[in-house]
């Protein structure tokens, strides 16, 4: 956007970009404070994605690929960078949109539009499993029963095994979702806060469930070491098509909380979010805390440390009238397996994003 | 003055769902200069409808919200300091609704 000649330049500081010395800077980076034009940022921004999917191999060539989708902006720009890199670097990808309808009316009904262009978009198969398939319930009439008040437990838990089977559908080696370093650093955050010292450390790996059926990787994990806000910035300047409401039930207050303490942060000082994370990696676990064990549930045969999974135990209390079953602290179906594993299944959702954002 | 505003990432819902706004910001008597610390009050006054927390921390935006004044990051002008001219088009997008 050129104004009226150089009259009255905005920019106080050098006006070309420091890595092409040619076009007009449109960013800063706060670590060196250059200042890159938008060409260049998209170069960087590619560049650097595509170090950390090579550095972590986090993908083999010729692997089937699912991309865990909601329409919003981290997915979507995970969707458009990943199929732009897997062209350009030759990665031998076969890559899929992979998303979850929870069936919540006004929501995700709307962003699940966004997706299905994006399908177009990018000429990305897209495959979308939902909760009434899966589970015989949609998330509203789940909250018509249960309320507003643990209906984001039922979600979490629900769109975390949701993934799994619709990656399993698609025969995917790999699920990648657009975690980003400020939902990691904000994961490590409740985790310390809750005392969740087993998910500590996992919660930051940039690869996880590699022992489980499908592992699921974060291409951003590291995203922010050059501008913070680096993906919206990228959506919006690619003016990339995505969704950005949030889940009409999830108010979600104490995420959110520690969400903006980890913006205010970062205002101070940008490093902060990286150093949370480098945090939460730091963590050892020591040798006399009991890692729960994994195993199968015994209706579902998902993995599960339990007799049930989770997601089992709140069908049941949902199919029997009894919708507080699973809630809280386990009772009843697990009794007899609860001693060390007690707080396993409680914060499985503490994983996940707010609620209806697709994360795992 | 004329300026072209436009709110993003679920920042609409504060000013009745309404992403691009055409405004008219009158400035003070005698005063020829508007900066983005003026607009942001006049828009805290004028467009937001609800829940200004959201938008704004103390007298600035809050934290994750993204401002491009001529598509370029406000860091780059100034931030608050940055003087406004006739036709300006000014970006607020919040990063903080789900990604
Ligand atoms: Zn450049
Ligand atoms: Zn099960
Ligand atoms: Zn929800």
């Amino acid at each position: 956007m050129e104004k009226e000649g150089d009259a009255k330049p905005k920019n106080t500081a050098p006006r070309l970009c420091c890595v092409c010395n040619h076009r007009r800077p449109a960013l800063k980076r706060p670590k060196t404070l250059d200042q890159i034009c938008r060409e260049c940022f998209y170069e960087v921004f590619e560049e650097e994605i595509h170090q950390v999917i090579v550095e972590n191999q986090l993908f083999k060539p010729g692997e089937r690929v699912a991309i865990g989708a909601s329409g919003g902006k981290d997915s979507t720009v995970l969707a458009y960078v990943l199929s732009k890199l897997n062209r350009q670097h030759q990665y031998g990808l076969d890559l899929f949109l992979l998303s979850i309808d929870e069936g919540i009316t006004g929501y995700r009904d709307d962003s699940l539009e966004t997706v299905k262009r994006n399908e177009i978009q990018y000429g990305l198969p897209l495959k979308v499993v939902s909760y009434k398939d899966l589970y015989g319930w949609t998330m509203d009439e789940i909250v018509k029963i249960i309320g507003l008040k643990n209906n984001c437990t039922f979600c979490g838990v629900f769109r975390r095994q949701a993934l799994d089977r619709g990656a399993a559908m698609l025969k995917v080696d790999k699920v990648a979702t657009g975690h980003n370093a400020d939902d990691i650093a904000e994961t490590v955050l409740l985790n310390i806060l809750r005392g969740d010292i087993a998910r500590l450390s996992r919660c930051t790996a940039i690869t996880t469930g590699e022992d489980g059926p499908i592992p699921r990787c974060k291409p951003f994990k590291f995203h922010l070491l050059q501008i913070p806000n680096c993906i919206l910035t990228y959506a919006y300047f690619k003016r990339l098509d995505y969704f950005s409401t949030e889940c009409i039930y999830s108010p979600n207050a104490y995420r959110g909380f520690a969400r903006e303490f980890i913006k205010d942060l970062e205002r101070i000082r940008p490093r902060a979010i990286l150093d949370i994370i480098k945090s939460g990696e730091d963590f050892r676990i020591s040798t006399t805390t009991k890692m729960p064990e994994q195993g199968t549930c015994e209706r579902c045969g998902y993995i599960s440390s339990q007799k049930w999974c989770k997601a089992c135990v709140l069908l049941e209390g949902l199919n029997r009238g009894l919708p507080k079953l699973g809630i809280g602290r386990s009772r009843g179906l697990n009794i007899e397996r609860k001693k060390d594993v007690k707080e396993n299944n409680l914060t499985e959702s503490i994983e996940s994003k707010q609620c209806g954002t697709l994360d795992f | 003055m004329q300026l072209t505003l436009e709110f993003g990432g679920g920042l609409e819902l504060l000013c009745e769902s309404k992403k691009i706004h055409k405004v008219n910001v009158e400035t003070q008597k005698g005063v020829e200069k508007l900066t983005m610390k003026d607009l942001l009050t006049w828009v805290r006054t004028n467009l937001i409808k609800e829940r200004p927390e959201m938008f704004m921390k103390g007298d600035t935006v809050r934290p994750g919200v993204l401002v491009l004044v001529n598509d370029c990051d406000w860091e780059l002008s100034g931030q608050l300091n940055t003087t406004l001219e006739e036709k300006d088009v000014v970006v607020f997008i919040s990063t903080l609704h789900g990604g």
